[in-house]
């Protein structure tokens, strides 16, 4: 097993390998969180903290369960109520807790290159739990194990990815993760909410989602922001659930075998209809959430592998 | 006093010569040049013993460079660079002639605070500094300045910098006011619109990153925009940026015309592209940010072709805490006045621009723009000189620098190019040991 890499800042940073490695790891301990007794010492003795500067439920717990299940000393901190509104600057924060010789840093902030800029200050791993409209690592990960458990491979499949591209990050780490996993993309939406360049990212781009499901193995869609909703971006809610909402007449130009993901969290009935969302057959959201710990425990225990062999060294 | 320069590689931006010569100097004043040092002391009756003799071996002689845009941090911001470290670092990167910018704080748009500045950089600079003034009250782009006034007290030229006037008919007011007083106006040609928030240019490389981005086209809406209203006041205009190949047609329809049009462009848009931002390096963040290399290299052709007229340093000093933040809200802007001269020297030693080419842009152009007798090497021009190897090569340490910001985007970089000395006047104001 080879994982060389001190932090996890972006897919772009990693070999096939390395995706690799990180996913079968991720499959043993998909098992472990699956029997009663699931803890393990893999970064006992070790701290890790949380730092989100932006509102996560799901991400912040699926990485304090990852680290509480593999023995780490975890610590929550929500940078939104801290010092930051006192004016402290992202650097002077990261010198702060480096005092504090944490092991793993989690960090989520608003701003795209702001976990690289961290990363640069503090001794420790850091690990990208989103930045701006940058990566979002983690994501792309569990959503590529969530589909070569569900597909029984990570190749030569056809996905398609709806909705914002523009704003999100989880659409850029999955492009180049599935990229790089010599996957077909498609990218499906509104003109207004696809990023510029898109032409040289190796990717078909379509705007009639019809069109663009024809066939596709894997149908993931992205969440709509509340903010992007009003005539902005698009005209409005239903004008945009009518022609990139998936329901079951668009779902059904898919493969029959085509599964159905979302990051989570949902807007029922605008970009996706619930009763899809629901669907045991299909949707594989729920296996999403779950992988998501399994897939953070792997990331964490090979980048403290990493961090003991330095110090042994 | 009479001063010979000898045997100098001599670099005529108006003859778009560089033959091997001697220029002598008289007063602070060019009293001649001549291919051979002892024949024009002869045609002028002096003897050698006399006159003091700089032997060039060789090296370069350029008219100093006159540098539109510079930005000093006085009043407001000394410790990001005052008029003493931005006099010492133009004499160190063989600029003689700053104009200044007015985004001060706060901006200099009264005759009182261009007065305050005029002291501060008279006692301060060994090089030559010609204030600019804004043309509107506070750059708000509400009401225009006492432009009369201000030319008075010594204003060459008037800009809001990097605030667009959104409002077109205050501007269209204040071209048409600037023209009655004969006054020269720098835009930031730019849809302000579409490019608010950005901090990249739109594109593969932006969208990767992440990054808020301004589509390449909101700087020809902009330049459109300004060109139908020089067309309809009669105004002196000069764009302090043209950094895109889509504005190039309008600007080259606009001067066929016989507009009384100008356009500069920043050396680092000449010599970077948005791909050496790389991950998220904010020295590199500038305004307008980073094009794309074919972008580059067009407004390299058009700086070629003359269509581009001045290359400009667009200095802009930024303390360490402004650029240490995440890249969208870092502060844009670099320093660049000692960095002008070796970066420009990429684009003599890729073959894209002769030396004589690349000092028209540099010093003869602006010169003329702001209507000065220097940036040439004629008789009767101000002796302001620069003494230059094209070729020696050095890596580029920042905290070399004279500014007393050091927030250059060459930190690191190889560069070949180095000044030996400057003359404001006649004087030497920087010799390199």
């Amino acid at each position: 097993m080879s994982f060389s890499h001190r932090h996890l800042l972006g897919i772009e940073h990693l070999a096939p390998t390395d995706i690799v490695t990180i996913l079968d790891l991720a499959d043993t301990y998909a098992e472990l969180n699956r029997r009663p007794n699931k803890h393990s010492d893999a970064l006992a003795g070790l701290t890790q903290i949380n730092m989100f500067f932006e509102n996560s439920t799901r991400t912040q717990a699926s990485f304090e369960l990852a680290g509480k299940r593999l023995g780490a000393d975890v610590m929550n901190m929500s940078m939104q109520t801290s010092s930051v509104k006192k004016g402290e600057t992202l650097i002077d924060t990261a010198m702060t807790l480096n005092a504090m010789h944490p092991d793993l840093l989690v960090v989520r902030h608003p701003s795209s290159g702001a976990v690289d800029l961290l990363a640069q200050k503090v001794n420790c791993a850091v690990l990208n739990a989103g930045d701006g409209k940058h990566e979002h690592p983690t994501q792309a990960l569990l959503d590529a194990l969530t589909i070569r458990r569900a597909k029984g491979r990570l190749h030569r499949l056809n996905v398609a990815i709806c909705g914002d591209i523009a704003h999100s990050r989880v659409a850029r780490s999955n492009i180049l993760l599935l990229g790089k996993m010599e996957n077909r993309i498609r990218l499906i939406g509104p003109p207004t909410l696809m990023p510029s360049g898109i032409g040289e990212f190796g990717v078909e781009v379509y705007e009639d989602m019809n069109e663009g499901l024809k066939d596709v193995d894997v149908v993931m869609m992205l969440r709509l922001q509340k903010e992007r909703m009003d005539g902005g971006f698009i005209p409005s809610e239903r004008e945009y659930y009518h022609r990139y909402g998936l329901d079951a007449e668009k779902l059904a130009k898919a493969a029959p075998d085509a599964i159905v993901m979302h990051p989570g969290p949902m807007n029922r009935g605008v970009e996706i209809d619930g009763t899809i969302a629901d669907d045991i057959n299909r949707s594989v959201i729920q296996d999403q959430v779950e992988m998501g710990v399994a897939v953070r425990m792997a990331a964490m225990d090979l980048l403290a592998r990493n961090l003991r062999e330095r110090s042994a060294a | 006093m009479t001063t010979l320069f000898d045997n100098a590689r001599l670099i005529d931006p108006e003859a778009g010569t560089e033959d091997i010569g001697a220029l002598l100097v008289r007063d602070g004043l060019i009293l001649g040049t001549g291919p051979d040092g002892a024949a024009l002391l002869a045609t002028e009756g002096l003897d050698r013993a006399t006159v003091e003799v700089v032997d060039c071996r060789g090296k370069c002689l350029a008219p100093g460079i006159v540098d539109i845009g510079v930005k000093v941090c006085e009043p407001g911001e000394r410790h990001k660079e005052s008029y003493r470290s931005a006099g010492l670092a133009a004499a160190a990167g063989g600029v003689t002639t700053m104009a200044t910018r007015p985004d001060t704080m706060p901006s200099i748009d009264t005759p009182e605070v261009l007065e305050f500045v005029r002291r501060r950089a008279n006692a301060a600079g060994p090089v030559h500094v010609l204030p600019m003034a804004a043309l509107t009250k506070g750059r708000e782009g509400r009401e225009m300045t006492e432009i009369g006034f201000l030319m008075d007290a010594g204003a060459v030229a008037f800009t809001d910098c990097d605030h667009v006037v959104r409002d077109t008919k205050v501007f269209s007011r204040a071209l048409t006011y600037a023209r009655s007083c004969g006054a020269l106006v720098i835009a930031h040609p730019q849809e302000p619109g579409l490019s608010a928030g950005a901090a990249a240019t739109s594109g593969k490389f932006a969208s990767l990153r992440g990054l808020p981005a301004v589509s390449p086209m909101a700087e020809r809406m902009g330049l459109d925009r300004d060109i139908a209203l020089i067309e309809m006041t009669g105004a002196r205009y000069h764009a302090d940026q043209i950094t895109t190949a889509r504005a190039l047609p309008a600007l080259e329809r606009a001067k066929a015309n016989g507009l009384d049009i100008t356009a500069g462009v920043s050396i680092h848009h000449l010599t970077l592209n948005e791909f050496d931002v790389a991950d998220y390096r904010t020295f590199f963040k500038v305004k307008p940010p980073l094009r794309s290399e074919d972008d580059r290299q067009a407004v390299i052709e058009a700086v070629a072709s003359g269509l581009i007229d001045v290359i400009c340093s667009m200095h802009t000093p930024q303390d360490e805490e402004s650029k240490r933040r995440p890249f969208e809200e870092a502060a844009s802007g670099a320093v660049a006045l000692e960095t002008l001269l070796p970066a420009a020297m990429r684009l003599y030693h890729s073959g894209q621009l002769s030396l004589p080419q690349l000092f028209r842009a540099m010093s003869l152009n602006p010169a003329r723009r702001l209507g000065l007798s220097a940036g040439r090497l004629t008789a009767g021009a101000s002796a302001d000189l620069v003494l230059f190897d094209p070729d020696t090569p050095f890596v580029l340490d920042r905290y070399t620098l004279h500014s007393k910001s050091q927030n250059t985007p060459f930190d690191g970089a190889r560069m070949q190019g180095k000044v030996l000395a400057t003359y404001v006047a006649g004087e030497a104001v920087f010799r390199r040991d």
